[in-house]
Order: C-alpha cells, then sequence, then structure tokens
C-alpha cells in the first residue's frame, strides 16, 4: 500500500526518465498479468527456472576431477546406481555429473547465439525496413533472401569446418545462420512504424536517422523482437545439438549435444547403453520446449490479436 | 499486375541471382577465412613449407583473387567441382551419386509429414480447444523441440538395438537382387524416415492449424454458413483449400532445414545421402567434397523455392503484383 499512497500524495516533480521508466514499469506489470494466466507460459516459465538454476548453481558442486576423462572414479558404463543416478559412461564419470556441467554449456550457446542472431538481425531488419525502397533496402533485403534460401546446415558445415569447432566459433556459427528470418519480420514491421505520423513529427522537429531508428522503430519493433529471441534460443540450442552430432559441436567443452555424440560414437545404442544416451536428449528437448511454450505465450501476451486464438 | 510469363521470367531472374551469391559464398568461404584449405590440409597432415606451396600453385591458389574467381566460376559452369583429396575422383560424380538417397529420404519423410500435419491441423482448428486440439498441439511442439538426431538415435537403441526389429543404419544387404533387395531397401528406410517424418509432422500441424483459424474468420466463411452450406462442405470446399496454400509454400521454402534435418539423420542411420558424405567428409577434411555437398544443397534449395514461387502465382494469382 506504502507505493499507492506515494501516488496519491503530491507527485514528485519527475524528470522525463522517471516518467518514462514509471510508464515501461506499468507496461510490465500489465504484460506480466496477462502471462501469468497463460499456462503453457507459466509451465514453460517454470521448468526453464529450473535448469537455469541447475546451469548456476549445478557445475560448482561437481567435483572437477570427477568429469576428467583421466581421473575419473566409478566403473565404465555402468547402469544406474545409488552413486551415479544416471549410470555412468565409457571412461567412468557419472552421466548425471556430465548433465549438470553440461547444462551451462547449452544454456549459454542457445543465449549468447540467439542474442547475436537477434542484434545481428535485428539491426539489418531496423536499417532496411527504416530506409525501406531505398538502395540501402534493396542491398539489405537481398542479403537477407539470399541467407534465407542458403540451406543453414550446409552454411553451418562450410563454416564449422573452416573456422574450427571451438565454443566460441559454434556460436558465431548459429548467429551468423540464423540471423535472416528475424530481419525479414522486423522489416516488414519498421516499414510500418516509420510511416506513423509521430515519426514524421519527430522528423519535423529535427531528429536525425539514427535518432529515429533508435528511439521510434525500436522500441516499436521490440515486442515482436523479444518473443523472436525467446524462440531463437530454443532453435539455437537445436542447432548446437545438430553440429554436436555431426562432431562439429564445442570439442573444449561439455554440452548436452556432445554427451549424445559421445554415446553414440561409443555405441550407446546397440550396447543398450539407455542411461548414457536418452537423459541428455530429454534436457534438451524440455528446455527446447519451455522456450516455444514461452515464446507463444509472449506471442499472446505482446499480440493481442493472437489473443482469442 | 503482371502477366504470367513476367512474373516467372522475375522469379528465374532472381533465382539466377541468388545462384550467383552462393557460388561466390562457395568462393569466399574457403579462400578468404582464416582456414584456407590449404592450411587446414598442413594442420591435419603435417605437410612441409614446399608441400604446402606446390599444392597452393596446383589449386590456382597462389594466383590474385580476382583471376581465381574468374576460373573458378568457368568451373562451375561446366559442372567440374574439382576432385575429392581422399581418393581423387570427380567430386560432381561423388556428389551425382548420394543425390538419389536423399531425395528419397526427404521426399518421403516430407511426404508424410505434410499428409499427417494438415490432417491434424485441419481436425484441430475445426474444433479447437477441444480434447483433440489441445493434446495435438502439445505433441506437435514437443516434437517440434525433439533433436531430429537423438530421436533418430533413440528408435536404434529401442527397434535395433533392444528389440532388433530393424537394421542398425545402412542402405541395403550386400548380394540381394530383385523384389527382395527392393523390400531390403524399404526395411532400411522406414526409421530414417519415420524420423524425419516426426521431425518435421509437428511444425506442420501448427502452421496448418493457424492458417485454418485465419481462414475460419474470413467473411466468405460466414456467408457460406448464412448461405446455409453443409458445415462438412464449407469444410473441404471453403476452407482447407484456402488453408493449405499458405501450408503448401511453406513445406516447400522448408526443404532447406528438412535438408538439414536429413543430414543429420544420415549421419546417425548410415544412409548413403549427401548428408552422410558431407559428416564422412568433414572427418576426412575432404573440403572439395564439402564444398560440392554445400553447392548442390543451395542449389536444390534455391530451385525448391522457385517451384514453390510459380506454383504459388498461379494458384493464388493476388501474389503475382507483389
Amino acid at each position: 500500500m506504502a507505493i499507492a499512497d506515494a501516488d496519491a500524495v503530491a507527485p514528485p516533480p519527475a524528470s522525463r526518465r522517471s516518467i518514462v521508466w514509471s510508464r515501461r514499469r506499468r507496461a510490465f506489470a500489465a504484460h506480466w498479468r496477462t502471462f501469468r494466466r497463460n499456462r503453457q507460459g507459466m509451465v514453460g516459465l517454470g521448468v526453464l527456472s529450473f535448469f537455469v538454476l541447475v546451469a548456476i548453481v549445478g557445475p560448482s558442486i561437481v567435483d572437477p576431477a570427477a568429469i576428467e576423462e583421466a581421473t575419473a572414479p566409478w566403473p565404465l558404463k555402468v547402469a544406474p546406481a545409488a552413486d551415479y543416478p544416471l549410470g555412468t559412461d565409457r571412461y567412468g564419470r557419472s552421466v548425471l555429473d556430465l548433465m549438470i556441467v553440461g547444462s551451462r554449456i547449452s544454456l549459454v550457446v542457445g543465449f549468447t547465439a540467439a542474442l547475436g542472431a537477434i542484434v545481428l538481425g535485428a539491426s539489418v531488419g531496423i536499417t532496411a525496413g527504416y530506409f525501406g525502397g531505398s538502395r540501402i533496402d534493396s542491398i539489405l533485403n537481398g542479403l537477407t533472401n539470399w541467407f534465407l534460401v542458403i540451406p543453414w546446415i550446409a552454411l553451418a558445415i562450410a563454416l564449422a569446418v573452416v573456422l574450427g569447432a571451438t565454443l566460441f566459433n559454434v556460436i558465431v556459427v548459429i548467429a551468423v545462420t540464423s540471423w535472416a528470418s528475424t530481419a525479414r519480420v522486423v522489416r516488414s514491421q519498421a516499414l510500418s512504424v516509420k510511416e506513423r505520423l509521430y515519426v514524421e513529427r519527430a522528423r519535423a522537429l529535427g531528429a536525425g536517422n539514427w535518432h529515429l531508428m533508435s528511439r521510434h522503430v525500436l522500441p516499436n519493433v521490440f515486442p515482436v523482437l523479444f518473443a523472436n529471441t525467446v524462440l531463437m534460443v530454443a532453435l539455437a540450442i537445436l542447432s548446437e545439438t545438430t553440429l554436436s552430432i555431426l562432431g562439429l559441436g564445442p570439442t573444449n567443452a561439455i554440452s548436452w549435444g556432445r554427451i549424445i555424440d559421445e554415446s553414440f560414437s561409443a555405441g550407446a545404442f546397440s550396447a543398450g547403453l539407455w542411461w548414457w544416451l536418452v537423459p541428455p536428449g530429454i534436457a534438451i528437448m524440455l528446455v527446447t520446449l519451455s522456450f516455444t511454450m514461452i515464446g507463444f505465450a509472449l506471442d499472446e501476451v505482446l499480440n493481442p490479436r493472437l489473443r482469442d486464438r | 499486375m503482371s502477366s504470367p510469363r513476367r512474373y516467372v521470367g522475375r522469379k528465374v531472374l532472381q533465382a539466377l541471382a541468388t545462384l550467383v551469391f552462393v557460388l561466390t559464398v562457395n568462393f569466399l568461404l574457403f579462400r578468404i577465412l582464416p582456414g584456407d584449405p590449404v592450411s587446414i590440409l598442413a594442420r591435419s597432415q603435417r605437410l612441409t613449407e614446399q608441400d604446402v606451396a606446390e599444392l597452393q600453385h596446383e589449386l590456382g591458389l597462389d594466383r590474385p583473387l580476382a583471376r581465381q574467381y574468374v576460373i573458378y566460376m568457368g568451373q562451375m559452369l561446366r559442372g567440374d567441382l574439382g576432385v575429392s583429396l581422399l581418393t581423387g575422383d570427380e567430386v560432381a560424380g561423388i556428389v551425382a551419386s548420394r543425390i538419389w538417397p536423399t531425395l528419397l529420404l526427404v521426399g518421403l519423410g516430407t511426404l508424410f509429414a505434410t499428409i499427417i500435419g494438415v490432417w491434424i491441423g485441419v481436425k484441430g482448428a475445426w474444433r479447437r480447444g477441444r480434447g483433440f486440439d489441445r493434446s495435438s498441439l502439445l505433441a506437435s511442439l514437443a516434437l517440434y523441440s525433439t533433436p531430429e538426431g537423438w530421436l533418430g538415435m533413440l528408435f536404434l537403441l529401442v527397434f535395433a538395438g533392444i528389440l532388433g526389429w530393424f537394421p542398425a543404419g545402412g542402405y541395403v544387404t550386400q548380394g540381394l537382387e530383385g523384389a527382395a533387395r527392393i523390400a531390403d531397401i524399404a526395411e532400411h528406410l522406414f526409421l530414417p524416415v519415420l524420423t524425419l517424418t516426426l521431425g518435421y509432422v509437428g511444425e506442420y500441424a501448427i502452421v496448418m492449424r493457424s492458417s485454418m483459424l485465419d481462414v475460419l474468420n474470413e467473411d466468405f466463411v460466414t456467408s457460406a454458413r448464412a448461405k446455409g452450406v453443409p458445415e462438412p462442405e464449407i469444410r473441404r470446399r471453403h476452407v482447407v483449400p484456402n488453408a493449405f496454400l499458405p501450408t503448401f509454400t511453406l513445406i516447400f521454402l522448408n526443404i532447406g532445414f528438412v535438408l538439414g534435418g536429413a543430414v543429420v539423420i544420415e549421419a546417425v542411420f548410415s544412409w548413403p545421402g549427401l548428408g552422410r558424405l558431407a559428416y564422412d567428409s568433414i572427418d576426412r577434411v575432404d573440403y572439395p567434397v564439402i564444398q560440392g555437398v554445400f553447392l548442390v544443397a543451395s542449389v536444390g534449395v534455391i530451385v525448391f523455392n522457385l517451384i514453390a514461387d510459380v506454383a504459388y502465382g498461379f494458384l493464388d494469382p493476388r501474389v503475382r503484383g507483389a
């Protein structure tokens, strides 16, 4: 109640910034209320929070020596038991330990690659849309359409082979191969935003291109961008898995994709070592699914026309 | 609105421009980026400096870039994709022999995923919010979120490893002839096609469903109802054909992604298509072959997109003006 009272008493002399921020807080609170009513979105958020927590806390409780190939403490390739609830791999490492350590890498790759793709896609999309119809637009739009056509896997393989499979390069490869769809969506949004009256008014008042793009076009494109980012993380995690299975994943880090690849290469499927192959796939599925459900829910929250679906 | 001929002409020109772009990317990728082919080879095979210089000369890498580009484009026009570093065979021939298995896998998988996905989407949207709709939507999302390669491994674990119902990968058992050979190929094909179908059926069901919901809100559906057209008739004649159009385009535009899925599935099932070829070539750093796969895959996707564009233009004349 303290907040409501403070509002009721004399409004403090508000600076421009504080007005903007209180407006944003209110908008966020309203969106959050709508989101909370979406059961799918909340389930997704719950599952994701669990995995994020594991990724933050988990790796520090796992003994680093226990996941070293040379110093792994357990017998090789044995089924789950009390000491290793998900069995062990071919070096005698506990699969549960690997999963915990891998959660951080998989999520980091997902988030950073998606962020890279979104920043790239949004820059290209906003610039193209803002300069819609000009030569800049036709060049950027052409580039976008080209990247949409090149099969991502072929480009990713070529890039990964040329660059070498390190954690950083894998992130770069995923970002470079997945920005184009974002750019296309953002461009069409920006095309319509820049025709609105207030943009024209700001221009008449002397606002420059950079100001118009960053202060007027970007905030209006942001809702689309936000939902897009969440879905992009899901896609990036799946891409990392694909690259890992092809032997192009990060060789200097343990990710869920790499656990799958190692178990497969060691013949886990023919030897029936299900505890080694199944858990990482389920984890990837759950995380991807939760991102997708959150993304769909956000789409509904931020895009009222979809709400009656 | 432009005439059909001009529309097709414009689309073909666009496709050709895209092709030039792909060829250029392919050229630059392996020359400008830090790991050019020779240094990759030097890394993996311990070449002396003289070997490196000879190899660079042999591959024409010591010439100016513009000159290399002209030579390269000439080779591409003649269909000369170079030779495999490993076997010395023509890359064009190696790649060509791998196209059919991939087309078979991708074609069948796409066909089944389309039929089942469209059916689920139509049924779900028609009775939106009911039990079938909710459970199929969740299942679709779950399938969309499953890595295809891992799903394939899971099938191998269960159906080949534990139950022993299907072969653990490969194309055909040696020494079979005639009908037995075809049955054997089908047996090898079953699990990969199942994996690919499941990998995409969810996505197509979601798209078809949302496209159905769009069309159901259109005025012509309301007026059909007002005229007293029976519901099954409305669904069959008015809604489904209109809803299928965008889904159809998406399926064709999606071929690039399906190809991506196919690469992993082929790698997992040792299915001797382009994907398995790429997988093996990655291991052996056989870069001319990797380049060949990249080119053929890109050209394939360009061609499919062109088909989708042209077909869409004829099915829905409104897009021709755009």
